[in-house]
């Protein structure tokens, strides 16, 4: 074997090697993280828990429906009276809610209906719901992806 | 023996070549999911219009399609829906402005699945398709003529085969034979001076004429396009029938489209819409008075008398969401403009609300350089595309077409 070949045939080894080191750490490298996307959560400060549900199955692109929020005090106990803000948007594209959701009705045990939700494009939505109630304001933000 | 190991190594490489190839020519999972998404397939039946009872209606649709090609349904006699909506067209008439009485400052939109829209219009200064088909009616640069004179030529003309429809004509026998509230100075001072009941019965007819309109357009629905069969055929697992497969720059272009190119975030599912209003940065027209785009109309749609929450609205105030539930102030909504649906787009240039581009090279060069707005933010980010890929997205735009 001459050298020109030996070179040819190392040159050969080292890049297949350093495609298998790179498709090594390619395919095990860790997923990005995604938002955390717990339907139910501690206000920021704490002073309330809240639970959110769509009403009626889960929500499709485009079509305005209504969630459920309830909210509870840390013990447990249903917040009632309480004022509620919605606000939110898509974080990766700076802007905001397509529509202005509201409180339509009071449920009872702590629960309130928000009318006029739609998510007009596929991806990672945020809700966040600011709370007014005897025990002060707090709020919430919630992650969906759509 | 080194020979043999060389010729190993370069049958290797090849085989490594050819498996990229094959890859690139491949969708993932997630993109045929998309594709699917897109296909006209997919698109769910026409819901009904709870605020039309007339919306379904064959005799309300056949005068409605009279009155849409109707040029006596105008001031002066020459413009009729379909002057600008071309039955052969798209319903669109190729101009970078629409053409009425007076040149307008809208491009005019296609009216395929029109019917669908939550919005209407550009800026969507109108909630449901019959109180859209009246706001042209009485445009001084589109159809230019007043709602008795309106009222008086339905009676004239269709008398018999409104009541037959909807209900018994007003009396009309003391009403001014042209007022209005968007005409001369003279015809609206003749409205002015009309009596509560005159005013509403002519209103009430009014609202017909725009619910017989809808009835038609309710029919003009998207036609299938070679993306439609290709997505199809995708999606069951099948090959293609060779006219309707796409070229390895046509898959190019959808993969960007729904990726990189990031055209799908709006442009999304079988009508390619999100039915929202957007800023995306295109400049204004040369020579047009301000135009601010949606935020401009908000008041205007809650305040018009013909609206979802008005009396002229059939059934109950649960179909009203989109007006009782829309964006009612928002710094996005500055020179924000709706998402057009981009079925059959290659067929119909100039594009954007004014008519600013030519071509779709131009608008396809617009989204990836995303210049900053003239006012608002734009919510569009550049995006690297080789004068390749660019091409491409172009490639792929024109499957969309029947």
């Amino acid at each position: 074997m001459t050298s020109a070949w030996r070179m040819v045939v190392g040159a050969f080894g080292l890049v297949a090697l350093a495609i298998g080191f790179l498709a090594v750490v390619y395919l095990t490298a860790p997923a990005k993280p995604g938002p955390d996307l717990e339907r139910s959560k501690n206000s920021a400060k704490g002073l309330y828990s809240l639970t959110i549900a769509p009403e009626a199955g889960e929500p499709k692109q485009g079509e305005l429906h209504a969630w459920v929020v309830t909210v509870k005090t840390r013990q447990g106990a249903p917040v009632e009276g309480a004022a509620i803000s919605i606000g939110g948007g898509m974080p990766e594209h700076a802007h905001g809610l397509p529509t202005s959701p509201d409180v339509t009705a009071y449920l009872g045990d702590g629960r309130y209906r928000i009318e006029g939700m739609k998510f007009s494009m596929t991806g990672w939505w945020q809700l966040k719901f600011g709370i007014s109630a005897p025990a002060g304001a707090d709020e919430a933000t919630f992650n969906l992806v759509l | 023996m080194a020979g043999g190991l060389l010729n190993k190594l370069i049958a290797t490489a090849a085989l490594a070549a050819v498996l990229a190839g094959c890859s690139d020519a491949g969708f993932s999972d997630t993109e045929k999911r998309t594709i699917a998404s897109m296909s006209l397939s997919a698109l769910a039946p026409l819901p009904p219009d709870p605020t039309n009872r007339f919306a379904d209606d064959p005799g309300a649709a056949a005068l409605g399609a009279t009155l849409f090609f109707d040029t006596g349904m105008s001031r002066d006699g020459n413009v009729a829906c379909g002057t600008c909506h071309k039955i052969d067209r798209q319903f669109q008439d190729d101009l970078p402005r629409g053409k009425g009485v007076g040149e307008t400052n809208r491009r005019t939109m296609p009216l395929a699945g029109v019917a669908r829209d939550p919005f209407f219009f550009w800026d969507g200064r109108r909630d449901s398709l019959w109180s859209q088909a009246l706001t042209p009616l009485e445009n001084p640069l589109e159809h230019a003529g007043t709602r008795t004179a309106y009222a008086h030529y339905i009676k004239r003309r269709f008398g018999e085969r409104y009541e037959r429809i909807f209900r018994p004509l007003p009396d009309l026998s003391t009403v001014p034979a042209s007022a209005g509230p968007f005409g001369t100075p003279a015809e609206q001072a003749a409205w002015a001076g009309m009596t509560d009941v005159q005013r509403d019965g002519v209103d009430r007819l009014y609202s017909d004429i725009g619910k017989a309109i809808a009835a038609f357009e309710r029919s003009l629905v998207h036609g299938k396009t070679r993306f439609d069969r290709f997505a199809d055929a995708l999606a069951q697992g099948r090959q293609p029938s060779a006219g309707d497969d796409l070229t390895s720059e046509e898959r190019q272009g959808l993969r960007l489209f729904i990726g990189k190119a990031n055209c799908s975030t709006c442009h999304t599912g079988p009508r390619f819409t999100d039915n929202h209003f957007h800023n995306t940065g295109v400049p204004p027209a040369a020579g047009l008075p301000e135009d601010r785009g949606r935020v401009a109309v908000l008041a205007e749609v809650q305040a018009d008398p013909f609206n979802c929450l008005g009396k002229f609205r059939d059934g109950g105030e649960e179909a009203c969401g989109e007006l009782r539930f829309m964006q009612k102030s928002s710094p996005e909504l500055v020179r924000a403009y709706k998402t057009p649906s981009l079925r059959g787009v290659a067929e119909r240039p100039p594009y954007m609300h004014a008519g600013q581009f030519a071509s779709l090279e131009q608008v396809v060069g617009h989204y990836a350089t995303a210049p900053k707005a003239v006012e608002g933010e734009t919510e569009i980010h550049p995006v690297a595309l080789s004068d390749r890929e660019k091409a491409a997205l172009v490639a792929f735009l024109k499957t969309l077409s029947e």
